[in-house]
């Protein structure tokens, strides 16, 4: 419940006058990304990796995979798993321990997007039905919190599951191969604060507005999931400004950093 | 979420009987617990669910206290018999997530601000589940805030739509939900200022407006169904000592 940063009424007024005359502190426009890097296949012992910065924000997603039981009510089709690490060198307000509510949500509006959009073809990860199925486990770990880590976590998971190779052959199950991806889902956040929408919010931004709204979009421009976030209110349009803004900078940030 | 060969329509109705646009049968009373300060048990089709409100009282561990304003604290939890498959007592992830988004569901009415150093608890607990627990437990929640006398500058409604068989549904029961396309729970005031919007499965842009129209036009109607509750409870004739009957309120 703590993990809000806390800013100093000098600094929140500071932005909220910027705001008032259009202007964000790092000069951006209120729809503007910060610069986006992806770095595929850093670690070499996961079966996918990758390393996002969203500016300075950093989060690594490893992906391993092992073989497992099903669940009963799917034996048939794989599993996956999404954890998250918000851990205490990534930011001042994060502590030791296990996952607080923030954690868990983080890992679950990621869990959302990549399973909503059906981006990984589950069925093609069972290897004897009903006893056998791949399982994929997405860890999330957060290693600079400077804003939105949730866009760039979800960036990294799907940037990670599109460069994980299934181990098969460590498993004596065959030769490895490339893991099936079906759909690139990405997530968009903008914060709402006095009816000004702001994509990609910073830290500081994030700790002045009270109310956060993530859209989840798939390649066929259809919305697979969404989470509004924080104490505040929005008004049904601004439910679909977001909407309408997020659907475009999803498409694209997919065909820059992800279609290639 | 796979589209299987189940038909969610006959004749035009869903599968009990309902239009695309219909409620299931709601049924709210407030003042069920006598411990707690603030109680609600409502019904939304099979789902059976119980709040209660304790506070504002001292915030214990004492490090949680804020300076300027009370906190609000959610628990959502299940019964373990709540469910087909008996769910493991205690909170998981997703009672986490929802205990989270719930209760940012409500803070912006409440007027924390009146009681500094305190915590205002709501428990909520899903004795039966049928689809749409969160959004039920939101509804109680605020009923017993209000019962219990916590200052809020409105009440809180909330109600879900969903996608079956590609047409956009209100308040999806439990077959609609898990065979369905997708699901958008919304909670909101009574002037339509959204508190919680959540989403899952596969929309349109122009389907998740439709959807969140839907799931708002439910919720009014909810809103309606939480004032009479109140004002049921509240206006009931009451002997003051050596006064004659008066009416607290009409």
């Amino acid at each position: 419940m703590s993990v809000t940063n806390v800013i100093s009424e000098i600094k929140k007024d500071f932005i909220f006058n910027l705001l008032l005359k259009g202007e964000r502190v790092d000069g951006r426009t209120f729809d503007q990304y910060r610069e986006i890097s992806i770095e595929r296949d850093v670690i070499r012992k996961a079966e996918g990796s990758a390393l996002v910065k969203l500016g300075s924000s950093q989060v690594l997603v490893g992906v391993k995979m092992q073989p497992g039981e099903p669940f009963q009510d799917s034996p048939n089709r794989g599993v996956i798993i999404t954890n998250a690490e918000l851990v205490p060198l990534a930011s001042p307000s994060f502590e030791p321990g296990p996952p607080n509510e923030v954690g868990i949500e983080l890992a679950r509006v990621v869990d959302r997007g990549v399973r909503e959009s059906k981006a990984v073809d589950l069925e093609a990860l069972c290897i004897v039905p009903g006893k056998q199925v791949w399982i994929i486990f997405i860890d999330v770990h957060i290693l600079d919190d400077c804003g939105n880590i949730l866009d760039a976590a979800s960036l990294g998971a799907i940037a990670a599951l599109l460069s994980t190779k299934v181990p098969a052959s460590r498993f004596g199950l065959g030769e490895d191969y490339i893991l099936p991806i079906r759909d690139i889902p990405i997530a968009t956040t903008a914060i709402e604060f006095n009816d000004v929408l702001m994509f990609d919010p910073g830290v500081d931004e994030e700790a002045i507005a009270n109310t956060k709204l993530t859209i989840i979009s798939t390649i066929n421009g259809n919305i697979c999931g969404s989470q509004k976030s924080g104490t505040g209110m929005l008004k049904p349009e601004q439910v679909y400004r977001i909407i309408d803004i997020a659907c475009e900078k999803a498409k694209e940030i997919r065909e820059k950093f992800l279609e290639a | 979420m796979d589209e299987t060969d189940i038909s969610f329509f006959k004749d035009g109705l869903r599968l009990d009987g309902r239009r695309a646009d219909q409620l299931r049968p709601v049924k709210i009373e407030v003042g069920v617990l006598a411990r707690a300060d603030g109680s609600c048990y409502i019904e939304m089709g099979g789902n059976k669910v119980i709040a209660a409100v304790y506070g504002p009282r001292e915030v214990h561990p004492r490090h949680l206290q804020e300076a300027t304003r009370a906190i609000v604290r959610y628990r959502y939890n299940m019964a373990s018999f709540s469910v087909e498959e008996r769910k493991r007592p205690g909170p998981d992830r997703r009672s986490h997530e929802l205990s989270k988004v719930s209760r940012e569901a409500l803070e912006p009415v409440i007027m924390t601000s009146f009681f500094p150093r305190s915590v205002i608890d709501v428990f909520v607990e899903v004795l039966q589940a049928d689809a749409g627990t969160r959004t039920a437990g939101i509804n109680a929640a605020a009923v017993a805030l209000a019962d219990a006398g916590i200052p809020m500058k409105s009440m809180i409604s909330s109600c879900a739509a969903g996608k079956v068989a590609d047409t956009i549904v209100l308040d999806p029961m439990k077959e609609e939900d898990n065979f369905g396309q997708a699901d958008l729970p919304i909670a909101m005031t009574p002037n339509g200022d959204i508190t919680l919007l959540q989403m899952d499965g596969s929309l349109t842009p122009d389907e998740f407006h439709r959807a969140v129209e839907m799931a708002m036009n439910g919720a009014r109607d909810i809103y309606e169904l939480q004032r009479l509750a109140l004002v049921k409870k509240y206006s009931q004739m009451v002997e003051l000592p050596g006064r004659e009957e008066v009416h607290v309120c009409d």
